[in-house]
Order: structure tokens, then C-alpha cells, then sequence
């Protein structure tokens, strides 16, 4: 400031002056600018954690929080589900026989059917759900396991697949389609339901087996080679994986649920984040608004045993479950949101007594020193 | 002593010179090896000097195509490189590998990257500098054009004759082989080199001198044989062969080093003998040293703690993952996939494998965007240091210079401050501020006056209109020439009105001319009293010359006032020189007389008898100049005249009658002459003090006009020009204190003696009280007015003289004579002699000299004290100076006790170490804890070094600094610093509130800054500006150069460079600060976010059965840390302010915090690993549990999981930050914008890539999510909640016990 006052012409003389007498001449001034950022002036916004900003925070936090965890409680709450273990553990299981005696080299299915009973009535879309237990589908080697350009319809893929597919990429001198431990572990159980009238006559509930998958999976991720036409002939020179029974090109009827484009298979090869997981099996669709989806009663459960998961101390589930906006049921969210809000209105409180405390014995002391 | 050892060095390489040209012609290649032969360029028509580096200087590192591979080569030098790039090749190996290897590759290229964009602009940098100083011009000999032709600095090759003119630079080491000078002198100032502004002498080769016709290099067809190029400035050998086979032996006084500067000498021709990178200045120029700082050493502590987390959780989930796969036993699980071999790896073997690949999967755990973001911002803090106004100079142009740019965070941790005293904390600019002669006290009100000025015009200058009016016109009892001074003092008054900072400014360039002779040293305002009286006297002086009366007639008091102003005029060492014009040295030469060099001739020439009977020596053999004994001598005692008197004695009995005044007709218009003289008149100075008496002497017309090895031309009032034949010089040394000199007065004819010193010498020294009444009154109104003066911080210095009769000289001289002749013991002796001449002397008076504290010292040192640090003032400076200049700038409190450690021997210092010791103990101990409360809250002294290294020799109570000050001088400081003295020599000084060490040698001052900083464990700062200091900067933990009178050698050793003393208050207390508590916060945050990250894949873990998955989509795993959380951090770091700079100021004792390392203690580098851990178990287990047991995927489990940990680390840095600026809001959402736009687009660009994870339409579903939202709610919250809520716990705990 004080350096704008004096003249140009001088500072010029001066500067000539010491460039005529050999020095490095220097054309302009060193000072550096006056600009708020070069000289640390930049309005800031000091955020002191003071009694006067912590509390009001966490008191509105606190409020904030109890609503909405009671919201998500209760629509969690009114969530129904229903869940049964069907791996045969237990001597007593329907299953017990089959899971004992089977391996993966069985080549015949077994078959076991389990009772139960829903206590109420379940409204709307009904989600069916196989689950499996100490399942480490997240296992490093086995996550990489598969190769995505096969997946997606890729000819050269399909008989040259990754490397990363090994120890599953070739069989019998043929490559496998489609390659990977992924694929070659699917869930092979087949699971149909009944609902058991009074009269004892069983009726089969209809399994909607769209729709299971994502839709960017179906249509985009995974692709049959060559499109959809033939696909006997596209996997010819191609060889099941390992644990499978039949090809690829077998697993349904329908040409727009085959191959790399079967929704189980799709949501198979979508790998599963816990040991302890569940996947979407089937949809049982609500038919008209007045009767419930499922109505209270007894059920039965066919089983087609042919996944093997007690070498592993693996257990299987079935689950029938409606959703809400926020998915399944999980009180956890809730609860998580209430316990914080209550916490945070608790310290506040907390804080506000021993603020209120102190600060009527030492009045001014802002400032240390 | 210097003399003899250069001339057995002359000897010896002239005998090596002989020698080697006698083997010479045959064995010519074996003796290239040794020496140099420069052969003229205009000898022959190729190159004659082929294999010798040419001028052209290249300091860049890199060239195009070795940039990268040496680049590479020195990045792998640091450790963390070497371990990033190992981890990103062990991605290679199929078995371990955790990421795509290419993509593990990208972190450390761009990491690799990024240093050496910055190693490349620094380099461009060095090149830029390069080519401008390669495209200087000076003038080269062109043999085509048979003239001297300008040509770059950059196209002087070896061999080529270059000619200089005043005030140019020189380009290269030239050997001097012509100078327009009459005594074929050239002189050089060497700045630039060692930091020494006064001129120094360079010779013209030996058998050029008599060269009397303009050089002509044509006709040189000499041979020079010399030395190979080395960094020894102070010592160059060889020998010159003429082609008649004449040789002559070649000194460092014949050389002219690159980067000096010609003064006074109006052309100079040399010859080329080194160049470019081969000049001894270029050989002393070293690159920059690589500092670690404080805080960087702890930080590598915890980034070996980092390594051991890493190691431990990594050997955790190996063995974890070798249980895991052995509780199946022989029943292999389908999801346990073989190895591609189709091999089943036994548990321990996977477990091995594991454990590299968690290395890999881990390895952000140990930061490696640390390093490099730690680079960034202190580049930018370097840059805003730079740019801050308050630390800009308006006066030189200059601001502060960071020259070391990784260790700005340690001047926020200073404990310790050695300061250089002279040019330091003083300007180094000695002003005369008053004056007593003959017990009567001038007190110079006007000059006060004048002085004050200088400082009020650079704080108001806008307001300097009214200071016109102020100053009080002179009456009439001035005579004419006074009121011309005040006119001039006027004059520049009404000058500095239009700017004062123009007029400093152009008296600092002024000041590159000629040393110590800026306006303020040289604008005397007189007092009028005693002008009056030098007129008076003069005049009457004058009267009776011409009229033939005896001088004795005066009246004493008039005699002192004349004498005294002899004595400042001709009792020091001042050269007088004309800057722009070679000296007028009219005088006659008389041929060279043998000097005397034995006593027998002596008493052959000399005898006492011939002395008595001449009693009106003529002068005229005055002018006899004896070169010879001039040469380059820096003897102690050197009696230049002594062989010229004696030959004059001989003369005398014949030119009995001769005029009685010297040749130089006598100017009787004082006046006319001055108006002549007035601004061609420089004065070389060895010292600023001697050239502050000279030019206070001419204020009073009693100037100096010449001075020739033998003679002194002074010019008076109304006596014109009078000159003194000079018989001795008895220099300045550090014991005596004092110099004399012995002239012949030509108006008394008396052989005097005049000398000048320390009070306390001359004191000691002056005729027994009982010679008269006067004297005494006189003695004892002087060492009143002494004790005024020194109480004002003047140095003061006493004016005496003697008047010895010719029998008594010849007695002395026979004497000093055989101490010059002697050859053992020969500094003794004359040391003797020296202390025999100086006895029984008159006082004159003493006059006052300050040494002007720079601006805002005292200030400074108040405030810099306030903060905790320990001043040290170190100076080569005498006692007596030092502390009066200690208690000027407030190191020394009046009030406060002085430990004053002077001891001869090593067994004395002990006693007075243990002693003093011991007074300490007695006087403090005791009452100690209350003193030091009390002084704590009076004062804001914090008394506790509060330093757990400090205590270790002490574990009883905090060591207390007492209000003790503690002066050493140099020699009592050499015993204090032997090894078995220095530990208590060091619990002494540290209990002292100020030490002082004076007299003190740059080795000295360096060993002191070792010990403190070695035994205390503590942070060292030194500053100085001069040579001397260097050392002592380089030793420091910190060392500043103030870029001030003397030169750029303590700038260039230093690691910081300021303008001035009083911007190292900013610089530490504001910057530091600032520094230390960015970068402290930095580096701990960077070790949080590291571990939170790391830490939600271990968690992880447990869930996979250790097998190393990570949820994390490995993309956003690698560029986490470099891009999504990256520049907010940088932007806090740079920007962040804990408190205002303001504040810092106004409380120093803020600067504590820094000290002692509050901002990052070890245990903090745990606290942030435990709220690492506790928020990573927060973000992870909360998406755990509201997707426990649904279908959700691997990914999509982790984006989730990844975009909640980018905002908690983000909002834990918003908490962090103290200031928020528009750049800390922009980062921010720079950030969070960023990591959506790269996960939205990655997530839409490939169905089939990206492997394993392949995200596709990931995000986009999340987005969709309300659980998302909801997810993104708690979590951050619940992650961060413990840290406002522990703040405030601690602020209101802090309140309540305040």
C-alpha cells in the first residue's frame, strides 16, 4: 500500500542504474501481489466447535433420526417372511436321506418334500428366495473365476475362454461353456411349491422365473453367442462344466430363458457379498386384489436335492418374503437409526449440563492466557 | 605470518616451477596431469587450449534424453518408491497377484510422475538461470579483428584475453596482466565469494609491471604453467615462462576470481586461466543440501509403525485363511477354487501366498500418495511464503528466498535461535552519533535528529511534508560552511520527501560501489559549537603559520579539538578512492630503496645524534613511495616508512631550510576544494566503524584526501591540504584493543603517536592523574560522557595521543626495528613493542558510535522471546560491543543479572563454570517454582524448556530459565566447549534467559550450534549474514541468511534468506506455525484415512474367509487415495489456518504449540489409528448389517460401502479444518462430484470388462436405492459423532479448569 505512492520514474532510474553497472538487470519489481489469495487473506468460514454449534447439532440430528428410525421399524415390521432349512441336518428332516447320500457325482436327482405352514396371510408380490449358508461364493479365486466375454455372447471367448477360468476352463480337451468355478458350482435344486388345501388335494403355485435377474444382465451382460438361434449347434464344440448335468443350451425350454441368458444362471453368477446369502429364486406373482398372494395355511415344499452343502457345513434355506420400498426385511436399519438419534440427543443433553455447569463457574474465559 | 607462509609458497612453487620444466619438454603428458598450461589464444590460429572446460556453465542435471533414466534412477533412491513399484511387480506374479497388474502399475506411474514433473521444472529453472548468466557480454580479444570485441560470457574460452572495465563482473578466473591503474593495481570487491565489501588489491603479473604502454596481446608469447582448477579461493600457484625463458612466479594476488566485481580501477586486461565450471567459484558452489525435518523424521517413525500394522494384520488373515482352509480338511468346497495348476495348495502354502497378496491389497495402509502430497504442499506453502507482502523488502528489492523446500514445517518448532550480532540484528551501518572532546560533550542534537529522521521517513513516509518545517535553521554563528551543511542536510531531507524509499534504495546501490557509505553513514550533521570551534582553531592556526608562531601558542582546548579530528581522520585504515575514475595519483617516483633488513645497516644509516640536532624535518621525502613494503601485507605491525625516515634523517642535515610545508600548495579556499572534492571521495573501509569516523571528521572539513603506504593527505579548514608523514601503523588487533599510528605532524614537526580504542584500554593507558589538573577533569568528564554513551549502546571509542621526542623514537624504533628483524617469537615482540609505544597517552576524547539496530530488533527479540525461543547472540564482535548492543535490542534486561565468563586458562573456566554453577543453584533453585510462576504470568515467558529429551540429564523438576543473562568470550568459550567442560558449560547457558558469546570464530560458532543442538536435542535456528556464519547456518537445523551488507556467501549456505531481522518474527511465529500445524494435520490425517480405508477390507476379512477379496472394486481401491480424497486434504494443507496470523503475532506464545510438537505427539499417531478402526468398523458394519442375509452381490455391496467412507473421510477433514475458504467448499464437492462421474461413467462404459468386478450399471442401480440414501445417512454420522462431542468434552473441561 504504502509502495504505490512513489513514482515509476525513479524506480526506472534506479533500474537502469544497476543494469548499466554489469548486474543481472532486473526489469520489475520483486513485490509480490496483493491478492487475498498470495497473501492468506481468503474469506473463511471458521467453524469453531463450540457449546453453541455441537449441541443445537446434535439435538437436530437426534430429531431427525428417532423419525426415521421409527418409519423404517415399522415398515420392516410389516414386512412378512417366511423361512425354512431344508438341507436335512437333522435325522428327523424330510431331506435327510438325500443330503446324506448325495454327492456331486450323483447322477440321479433325489427327491424330499417339506411341510409347513404359513401362520399368516402373505399380500402382494411374494419373492422366493433359496438361501445359502456358510457359502463363501466372495472367496477371492472363486470370484475370478469366470470369464465375462464368453458370458456376453463373445464367439473367440467361447472356444478360447480366459485363463482366469483355470482349473474349470477346459474339459476333455474341449472348452468349457460356460468356463469358471462360478459357473461350474450353480445351484441345481429345484424347488415347487403347494399350497395344501383343506381337503388334502395339493395345488401348485405358479413360480414366475422372469424377472429374477437384472435387467441390464439379461439384456446386455450376458448374451448367447450367435444370438438366440440354435444353440445346440453354437455350444457344439463346447464341453458342460464339470458339475453339471446337463449342457448350457439345456438348462430350459424356453429359447429366451437358455443358455447364457437364463435368469438362475445370471443371478447364480452374480457372486454373493456374505458367506451368508440368499438369492432370488422365483416370483409368485398376486393375482387378484381381494385373495392374499399366499394365503395362511399348510404348504408343501418338492425338492429336487441335487446340491450337495454339507462337506462344507453349508445349509439351505428356502424363503418366501414380501418387500417393501426398502427392500426385504431388516429391522436393522431401524434400530440403527433410533439408537443414533437417541444417542445423539442423549449427549446433547449431556454436553448441555456440563456446558451449563462450567460455564457458570467461569464466566469470560474464552480466551485462554 | 601470512606474508613468510605466501612466500615460502612463492618459493616453493617457483622451485617446482624449475624442476618441472627441466623434466618438462619430455614427459609432457605425464605433467599435464599435475598442472595447467594456458597458452595465449592469439598465438595460434586453432585453439591452443582445446581440453580445457570453456565458460559456458551448465548447473541443470538433466538433458532431453537422460531426463528419464536418471530421474527414475534417483526417485529409487527413496525408499517408499522401491517399495511401491516392488508391490506393483508382485501384482505381476500369477499366484499372488490381487489387482489387474496393469492397473497396480498406475498409482506408483503417476506417483513417479508427478516428481518428475517437478524435478523437470526445477531443472528448467537451473537452465533458464544458466543461459542468462551464459549470455552476458564482456570484452573478449578478437586475434581477427585485432580488437576487443564483445562476446557472451559463454563464448570466453581459456587462454583468451579478456578486458574489464570498472564495476563489470568477471567472468571467469583471469590472470591480471595489465591495469590502467599507475601502480598496476587492480581492485577487486569479492561479494559475492566470502561475503567481504571492502576492496581488495589484485597485482599485475611481476614482469608486466613496468609495462608502461598499453598491453598489447599480440606481443604475449608467454606460457602459463599453474595449478589444476580446485575450490581453494585463497590459494592459486604457478609461474609464467617468457619466451626469453624468463620466469616468474604467479600468487593469488595476481588472480582475479569469476564473480567478483572491478571497483575503482578503470580497465583491466587479463588472460583467461579457468572457465566455466573450472573457476574456484564454481567449484565452491554446491548444490543444495537435502534437509529432513523434524516433523518428517517422526513421520517416518509412524510410517514404520504403518509397516508393522501392515505385516501384523496381514499375518493375521494369513493365518486366519490357512485355519480356514484347513477346518475343511480333504472335503474340498466348491467355492475353493484350485490354483490354475488344477494343484490343491496345501493350507500353509495358501496361507503363504495369502499373505503377499493382502500385502498388495493392503499396501495403501502405508501412503503413498504421503510423500508426494507432503511435496505439493510445501511447494505451495514455499509459494505463498514467497509472496507474502510483509516479508518484501521495499528498499533491496527483495523478499524472503526459500532455498531449502522441504523443511518449512520446522520453523514452526524452533527452540533455539544463534544469532550472528553485526549486519544481523544491527545494520551493519555505523552512524557517528556523538562525541567529547576535551571533557567537553558535543551531543550532535541535529544529527540525533537527522538519524531519527531515517527511521520516521520509513514508517510515515506520506506524512514526511511537515519534517521539512522542523528542522531548525542554523544562525549565524555558523560560519558559511556550516550553514552549506545544513543546506545540504536540507536538501536531502526535501529529497526523501519525494520518496524515501527511492533514496534508500538508490543508497543501497550506491552501497555496492563503495562499502559502509550509505547517506546515512556519510551525512553528518555537525554541531555547531564545536564546528565553530574546529574553524576557530584552524583559522588561528592558520594565522600562525603565516606568521611564523610556534603551534604551542594554541590553547589546549583547541589543540585537543584538532588533534582529535587527526586522529579520527588519520588513525585507521581507510583507503580514499574515486568510484567511477581511477585515483589521481599524482607523485613523483623515486627509485626503489633496499629496505631495511638488518640492524647492522640500521645503525649504519641511523643514529641518535643526527636526530637531536634536526629539529625542522622537511617533508618532501614524504613522497617516496615505497611499494615494496606494501605488497599485499596484512603484518600485524608494519612500519611502511620506517627505511624512508631513516633515509630522510640522512637527508635531513642538507635540506635544512627547506619550506616547512608539504609540496601540495596549500588551498586556501576551503571551500572551492571541498566543492572539488565532495562526491568523488569514497572511502574504503576494512571496517564500518573507521569509515564512520573518517566521514564524521570530513563533516567538519578536516577530511581525508589521500593516503599512500607512507603518507596521509588531510585536508583542513583555511590550512588547505596538509600531509602527514607516516611512520608506523600498529594495527588493530583483538588484545590490545586499540591502533595507533605514528605520524610526523607537519605543522608541529613532532613525531605523535595517535591512538584510538577501546575505552577500557586507553583508560588504563592514559599519563598519571597527577600530570595535571585539566587532565584529570578531563579523564573524568570523558568516562562520564563514556558511560552515557554506552548506556545509549554506542560503541565508543577513546581518542588519545602522544607526543614523543626524537629520542625518545629512536629508542623505540631501534627497539621495534629488532622486533621486525626477528626471527623467533617475532609477533610477541612486536606485540611488546607495540604496548611500549602505547603508554602514558593524552586523552583527547571518545566519540560515540552506533551501530543502528535494524528496524523492529528489539520488537522482535521480545516477541520471538515471548514464544518460548532461547536467543543466542554469537558474535565476533569485542565484549563491550556486544553487550551494549545486547541490551539495545533487549536481549539484556538492565535489571537482570549478567554472568560475565572471561577465564585464561581451561582450569579457570572450570572453577568459574562450577562456580557460577553453583550461584545459580544458591540463588534460584530454591525459590525457583515460585519465581518461575511468577514470572510465567508477568512476563509470558514460558520458563520450561518442555521437552522430554531436555529433562534427560535433568529428571527432577522442569529445568528452569532464570532472568540471567550469561556473556562468554571466545577464548573462555574454546575451554567451555571441551569435552569435558561442555556439559557444564551447557547446563549454565541453559539456565540463562540470554547467552552472548563475543569474540567468538565461525568454528566456535558452529561447534556451539553442534553442542546445543546434539546434548539438548533440540531445534536450532541460526542467522547471520556474513561469511563468518556460515558454518554456523550450516550446522543449524534451520539456518537464514539476511541478505544485507556482506555479501551472498551466509545466503547462499542458508536454508531461508530474509531482507531483514525483524521479518524472522513472521517468518517463525506466522509461517512456522501455519506450516508446522498443516503439515502436522496433514500427515496425521493421511495415516486416518490410510488405516479407515485399509481397515474396512480387513473387516472384510472375517467374512471371506480370508481370502483376500476385497469388496472394494479394486479401481476404486487404487484411486481412492490419489484422486477421490486427494485434493481437499492439499487444499487444507496449504490453506488451513488454526489461528489468524494476527492472532500469532499478537500472541507469540502461541508458537509453543509448535515447540513442543502438540500438534502431532506419538500418541496422536494412535489416536488417529483407533478412530481409523472405530469408523471403518462403523462403515463397515452398518451396510453389514442392513444387507445381512440378502441377495445382495459382492459389488454392489461395495460401492456402497465405498462411497460412505469417501464422506466420512471427507467430513472428518471438513471437522479438521479450522478455516473454510471457497477453495476448501470446491474441493470438496470437486471431490464427491469426481468419484460419482468416474463410478457413473465406469460403471456405463463396459459390459464385459473390469474383471472380477465388472461393475456394470452398479452404480446406477444404487441410485435408485433408497437404502443408499438412508445408508449414507447414519453412517457418516454415526462414524463422526465421537469427535465433536470429545472436542467439546475437552473445551469444556479446558473452560472449566481455566
Amino acid at each position: 500500500m504504502m509502495a504505490s505512492s512513489y513514482n515509476a520514474k525513479e524506480e526506472d532510474g534506479h533500474h537502469s542504474g544497476s543494469a548499466s553497472h554489469g548486474g543481472a538487470a532486473v526489469v520489475k519489481s520483486k513485490k509480490p501481489d496483493n491478492t487475498a489469495f498470495k497473501q492468506q487473506r481468503l474469506p473463511a468460514w471458521q467453524p469453531i466447535l463450540t457449546a453453541g454449534t455441537v449441541l443445537p447439532a446434535f439435538f437436530v440430528i437426534g430429531l431427525i433420526f428417532i423419525p426415521i428410525g421409527i418409519g423404517l421399524y415399522v415398515t420392516s415390521n410389516n414386512i412378512k417372511e417366511f423361512e425354512i432349512d431344508y438341507t436335512g441336518v437333522d435325522m428327523n428332516s424330510a431331506c435327510y436321506s438325500c443330503a446324506k447320500n448325495f454327492s456331486w457325482n450323483s447322477t440321479t436327482s433325489c427327491l424330499c418334500t417339506v411341510d409347513f405352514t404359513l401362520e399368516q396371510p402373505f399380500e402382494s408380490n411374494v419373492f422366493m428366495y433359496y438361501g445359502l449358508s456358510n457359502f463363501y461364493q466372495n472367496h477371492r479365486r472363486y470370484v475370478k473365476s469366470r470369464d465375462d466375454s464368453q458370458l456376453n455372447g463373445d464367439m473367440s471367448a467361447l472356444t478360447n475362454p480366459s485363463k482366469e477360468c483355470e482349473p474349470y476352463r477346459m474339459s476333455e480337451g474341449l472348452p468349457i461353456a460356460p468356463c469358471g468355478a462360478i459357473a461350474n458350482s450353480l445351484f441345481n435344486d429345484t424347488l415347487k411349491l403347494y399350497y395344501l388345501e383343506a381337503n388334502g388335494t395339493r395345488n401348485e403355485i405358479p413360480l414366475v422365473k422372469k424377472g429374477i435377474a437384472w435387467w441390464t444382465d439379461k439384456h446386455v451382460k450376458f448374451r448367447n453367442p450367435g444370438g438366440n438361434a440354435n444353440l445346440t449347434a453354437v455350444f457344439q464344440a463346447t464341453s458342460k462344466p464339470v458339475n453339471w448335468r446337463n449342457p448350457v443350451y439345456e438348462l430350459d425350454q424356453d429359447p429366451e430363458n437358455n443358455g447364457f441368458i437364463n435368469e438362475d444362471f445370471i443371478v447364480w453368477m452374480r457372486t454373493a457379498a456374505l458367506p451368508t446369502f440368499r438369492k432370488l429364486y422365483r416370483i409368485i406373482q398376486k393375482k387378484s386384489s381381494t385373495m392374499p398372494t399366499l394365503p395362511s395355511g399348510k404348504y408343501v415344499l418338492d425338492i429336487t436335492y441335487n446340491y450337495p452343502v454339507l462337506s462344507f457345513d453349508g445349509r439351505k434355506r428356502m424363503i418366501l418374503s414380501t418387500i417393501s420400498w426398502m427392500g426385504g426385511k431388516n429391522p436393522f436399519l431401524g434400530i440403527a437409526y433410533i439408537t443414533v438419534g437417541s444417542i445423539c440427543f442423549f449427549l446433547g443433553v449431556v454436553l448441555l449440563i456440563i456446558h451449563h455447569k462450567y460455564d457458570t463457574r467461569s464466566t469470560g474465559a474464552d480466551i485462554p492466557n | 605470518m601470512t606474508r613468510e607462509s605466501r612466500d615460502t609458497e612463492i618459493t616453493k612453487a617457483a622451485g617446482a616451477g624449475a624442476t618441472a620444466a627441466v623434466r618438462g619438454r619430455k614427459k609432457r603428458k605425464n605433467k599435464e596431469n599435475k598442472t595447467r598450461t594456458v597458452r595465449a589464444n592469439t598465438l595460434l590460429n586453432d585453439h591452443p587450449n582445446p581440453h580445457y572446460a570453456n565458460n559456458k556453465i551448465k548447473t541443470t542435471k538433466y538433458t532431453l534424453l537422460s531426463f528419464l533414466p536418471k530421474n527414475l534412477f534417483e526417485q529409487f533412491h527413496r525408499f517408499a518408491n522401491v517399495y511401491f513399484v516392488f508391490i506393483a511387480l508382485l501384482n505381476f506374479v500369477p499366484v499372488v497377484n490381487a489387482f489387474q497388474p496393469e492397473l497396480a502399475l498406475a498409482p506408483v506411474v503417476f506417483i513417479l510422475s508427478v516428481t518428475a514433473i517437478k524435478d523437470l521444472w526445477e531443472d528448467y529453472r537451473r537452465h533458464r538461470s544458466d543461459t542468462e548468466i551464459n549470455h552476458m557480454d564482456c570484452l573478449v580479444y578478437s586475434s581477427m579483428e585485432r580488437r576487443y570485441v564483445e562476446k557472451y560470457w559463454k563464448e570466453v574460452q581459456v587462454g583468451d584475453f579478456i578486458r574489464l572495465r570498472c564495476n563489470e563482473i568477471l567472468p571467469a578466473d583471469v590472470l591480471l596482466l595489465s591495469s590502467s591503474d599507475p601502480d598496476r593495481l587492480c581492485h577487486i570487491e569479492t561479494a559475492t565469494l566470502d561475503g567481504e565489501t571492502n576492496l581488495k588489491q589484485r597485482q599485475v603479473v611481476r614482469s608486466f609491471l613496468d609495462l608502461d604502454c598499453e598491453f598489447d596481446p599480440f606481443k604475449y608469447h608467454s606460457v602459463i604453467e599453474c595449478e589444476k582448477p580446485n575450490n581453494d579461493l585463497n590459494r592459486f600457484r604457478g609461474y609464467i615462462v617468457h619466451r626469453s625463458g624468463r620466469r616468474d612466479v604467479l600468487c593469488k594476488e595476481n588472480l582475479l576470481l569469476r564473480g567478483c566485481t572491478i571497483r575503482n580501477t578503470e580497465e583491466a586486461v587479463g588472460i583467461v586461466i579457468y572457465a566455466g565450471h573450472e573457476t574456484k567459484a564454481m567449484l565452491n558452489n554446491n548444490g543444495p543440501r537435502y534437509k529432513r525435518s523434524k516433523l518428517e523424521r517422526q513421520m517416518n517413525v509412524d510410517v514404520f509403525w504403518c509397516v508393522i500394522i501392515l505385516l501384523v494384520i496381514c499375518s493375521f488373515a494369513a493365518v486366519g485363511h490357512g485355519l480356514w482352509m484347513f477346518q475343511y480338511g480333504d472335503k474340498r468346497p466348491v467355492f475353493d477354487v484350485l490354483s490354475p495348476q488344477g494343484t490343491n495348495l496345501s493350507p500353509i502354502m495358501s496361507a503363504i501366498y495369502l499373505f503377499l497378496t493382502l500385502i498388495i491389497v493392503f499396501q495403501v495402509l502405508i501412503p503413498i500418495s504421503l510423500f508426494v502430497s507432503i511435496e505439493i504442499v510445501k511447494i505451495c506453502q514455499v509459494y505463498l511464503i514467497h509472496q507474502d507482502m510483509d516479508l518484501y523488502d521495499e528498499e533491496t528489492d527483495s523478499h524472503l528466498q526459500c532455498r531449502a523446500l522441504n523443511i518449512t514445517e520446522d520453523l514452526g518448532q524452533m527452540q533455539y535461535i544463534f544469532s550472528d550480532k553485526t549486519g544481523t540484528l544491527t545494520e551493519n551501518k555505523m552512524v557517528f552519533r556523538r562525541c567529547t572532546v576535551a571533557g567537553v560533550e558535543y551531543s550532535h542534537d541535529a544529527n540525533a535528529r537527522r538519524l531519527a529522521m531515517y527511521q520516521e521517513m520509513d514508517s510515515e513516509e506520506e506524512e514526511c511534508m511537515s519534517h521539512g518545517g522542523t528542522l531548525p535553521r542554523r544562525e549565524s554563528v555558523t560560519s558559511h560552511q556550516s550553514a552549506r551543511v545544513v543546506l545540504r542536510s536540507q536538501s536531502t531531507k526535501s529529497h526523501r520527501r519525494t520518496g524515501s524509499r527511492a533514496e534508500a534504495k538508490r543508497a543501497s546501490i550506491l552501497s555496492k560501489h563503495t562499502a559502509f557509505s550509505s547517506p546515512m553513514e556519510k551525512d553528518i550533521t555537525p554541531d555547531p559549537q564545536l564546528l565553530y570551534k574546529v574553524n576557530e582553531c584552524s583559522s588561528q592556526m592558520d594565522f600562525m603559520r603565516f606568521h611564523s608562531q610556534p603551534m604551542s601558542q594554541l590553547s589546549s582546548d583547541l589543540s585537543d579539538i584538532i588533534d582529535f579530528f587527526i586522529a579520527l581522520t588519520i588513525c585507521n585504515t581507510v583507503v580514499v578512492s574515486s568510484p567511477n575514475q581511477p585515483r589521481h595519483k599524482v607523485r613523483m617516483r623515486f627509485e626503489l630503496k633496499s629496505p631495511v633488513k638488518t640492524i647492522e645497516d640500521f645503525i649504519k644509516r641511523f643514529t641518535p645524534s643526527r636526530l637531536t640536532s634536526g629539529s625542522n624535518s622537511s617533508s618532501s621525502s614524504s613522497l617516496i613511495t615505497n611499494r615494496s613494503s606494501n605488497k599485499g601485507c596484512s603484518s600485524l605491525l608494519s612500519s611502511p616508512s620506517a627505511e624512508s625516515t631513516l633515509t630522510k634523517l640522512h637527508e635531513e642535515q642538507s635540506s635544512h631550510l627547506e619550506p616547512t610545508f608539504s609540496p601540495v600548495p596549500p588551498c586556501y579556499d576551503g571551500k572551492a576544494s571541498w566543492n572539488l572534492e565532495e562526491g568523488e571521495l569514497r572511502y574504503e573501509a576494512e571496517s564500518p566503524d573507521e569509515a564512520a569516523l573518517v566521514y564524521a571528521a570530513r563533516a567538519y572539513k578536516c577530511s581525508l584526501v589521500g593516503r599512500l603506504p607512507d603518507q596521509v593527505t588531510v585536508e583542513l579548514p583555511h590550512l588547505g591540504k596538509l600531509s602527514f608523514e607516516l611512520l608506523h601503523t600498529l594495527g588493530f588487533d583483538s588484545t590490545r584493543k586499540r591502533m595507533s599510528v605514528v605520524v610526523k605532524h607537519p605543522l608541529t614537526d613532532q613525531i605523535t603517536v595517535y591512538t584510538k580504542g577501546a575505552d577500557s584500554v586507553i583508560m588504563d593507558l592514559l599519563k598519571p592523574l597527577d600530570t595535571g589538573k585539566r587532565q584529570k577533569k578531563i579523564i573524568c568528564r570523558t568516562q562520564n560522557y563514556l558511560n552515557l554513551y554506552a548506556a545509549d549502546g554506542l560503541r565508543t571509542l577513546c581518542i588519545a595521543k602522544k607526543i614523543l621526542s626524537k629520542e625518545e623514537y629512536a629508542c623505540w624504533l631501534q627497539c621495534h626495528l629488532e622486533a621486525e628483524t626477528a626471527i623467533q617469537g617475532r609477533e610477541e615482540l612486536l606485540f611488546q613493542s607495540a604496548l611500549r609505544l602505547e603508554t602514558n597517552l593524552q586523552l583527547l576524547g571518545a566519540t560515540g558510535v552506533e551501530d543502528r539496530l535494524q528496524d523492529g530488533v528489539p520488537e522482535t527479540v521480545a516477541a520471538l522471546r515471548r514464544a518460548g525461543l532461547q536467543i543466542w547472540v554469537l558474535t565476533g564482535d569485542k565484549q563491550e560491543t556486544a553487550v551494549n548492543i545486547a541490551y539495545a535490542c533487549k536481549l539484556l534486561d538492565p535489571e537482570e543479572e549478567m554472568l560475565t565468563l572471561n577465564a585464561d586458562s581451561q582450569e579457570a573456566c572450570a572453577l568459574l563454570l562450577e562456580e557460577s554453577l553453583h550461584y545459580i543453584q544458591a540463588k534460584f533453585l530454591c525459590s525457583s517454582a515460585d519465581q518461575a510462576a511468577k514470572a510465567f504470568h508477568t512476563n509470558f515467558v514460558p520458563c520450561e524448556i518442555n521437552s522430554s529429551s531436555s529433562l534427560s540429564s535433568h529428571n527432577t523438576s522442569p529445568f528452569l530459565v532464570h532472568r540471567l543473562g550469561l556473556v562468554i568470550d571466545g577464548r573462555t568459550l574454546a575451554y567451555a566447549l571441551d569435552k569435558t567442560l561442555e556439559d557444564k558449560f551447557l547446563e549454565v547457558a541453559r539456565s540463562c534467559r540470554s547467552v552472548l558469546c563475543c569474540r567468538s570464530t565461525p568454528l566456535q560458532k558452529s561447534m556451539v550450534v553442534k553442542l546445543v543442538r546434539n546434548k539438548l536435542k533440540v531445534m536450532t535456528l541460526a542467522i547471520g549474514d556474513g561469511a563468518n556464519d556460515v558454518s554456523m547456518i550450516q550446522v543449524a537445523d534451520v539456518g537464514v541468511g539476511i541478505s544485507g551488507q556482506e555479501g551472498m556467501q551466509a545466503v547462499m549456505a542458508s536454508d531461508f534468506a530474509l531482507p531483514r531481522f525483524r521479518y524472522l518474527q513472521k517468518l517463525l511465529l506466522v509461517h512456522g506455525h501455519w506450516c508446522y500445524s498443516r503439515l502436522a494435520n496433514m500427515i496425521l490425517y493421511f495415516f486416518y484415512k490410510n488405516a479407515m480405508f485399509v481397515a474396512l477390507l480387513f473387516w472384510y476379512q472375517f467374512y471371506c474367509g480370508f481370502s483376500g477379496s476385497a469388496m472394494i472394486d479394486q479401481w476404486y481401491l487404487i484411486f481412492f487415495n490419489l484422486m477421490f480424497s486427494a485434493f481437499p486434504q492439499l487444499v487444507t494443507g496449504t490453506l488451513d489456518k488454526d489461528v489468524s496470523a494476527e492472532t500469532l503475532q499478537r500472541l507469540p506464545q502461541l508458537y509453543v504449540n509448535g515447540q513442543n510438537s502438540e500438534e502431532y505427539k506419538p500418541y496422536m499417531f494412535w489416536m488417529n489409528m483407533i478412530d481409523a478402526f472405530y469408523q471403518s468398523l462403523v462403515c463397515f458394519f452398518i451396510p453389514y448389517f442392513a444387507y445381512a442375509d440378502s441377495d445382495v452381490d459382492l459389488f454392489t455391496w461395495g460401492t456402497p460401502i465405498t462411497t460412505l467412507a469417501l464422506f466420512t473421510i471427507l467430513l472428518h477433514l471438513g471437522i479438521e479444518t479450522k478455516t473454510w475458504t471457497w477453495m476448501n467448499w470446491l474441493s470438496i464437492i470437486f471431490s464427491i462430484t469426481l468419484f460419482f462421474t468416474v463410478a457413473l461413467c465406469y460403471n456405463a462404459s463396459c459390459p464385459t470388462c473390469f474383471s472380477p468386478s465388472n461393475p456394470y450399471w452398479t452404480m446406477q442401480r444404487q441410485l435408485q436405492e433408497p437404502l443408499f440414501y438412508l445408508l449414507c445417512l447414519i453412517t457418516p454420522v454415526t462414524a463422526l459423532l465421537p469427535r465433536p462431542f470429545g472436542v467439546q468434552m475437552c473445551n469444556n473441561y479446558y473452560n472449566g479448569t481455566n
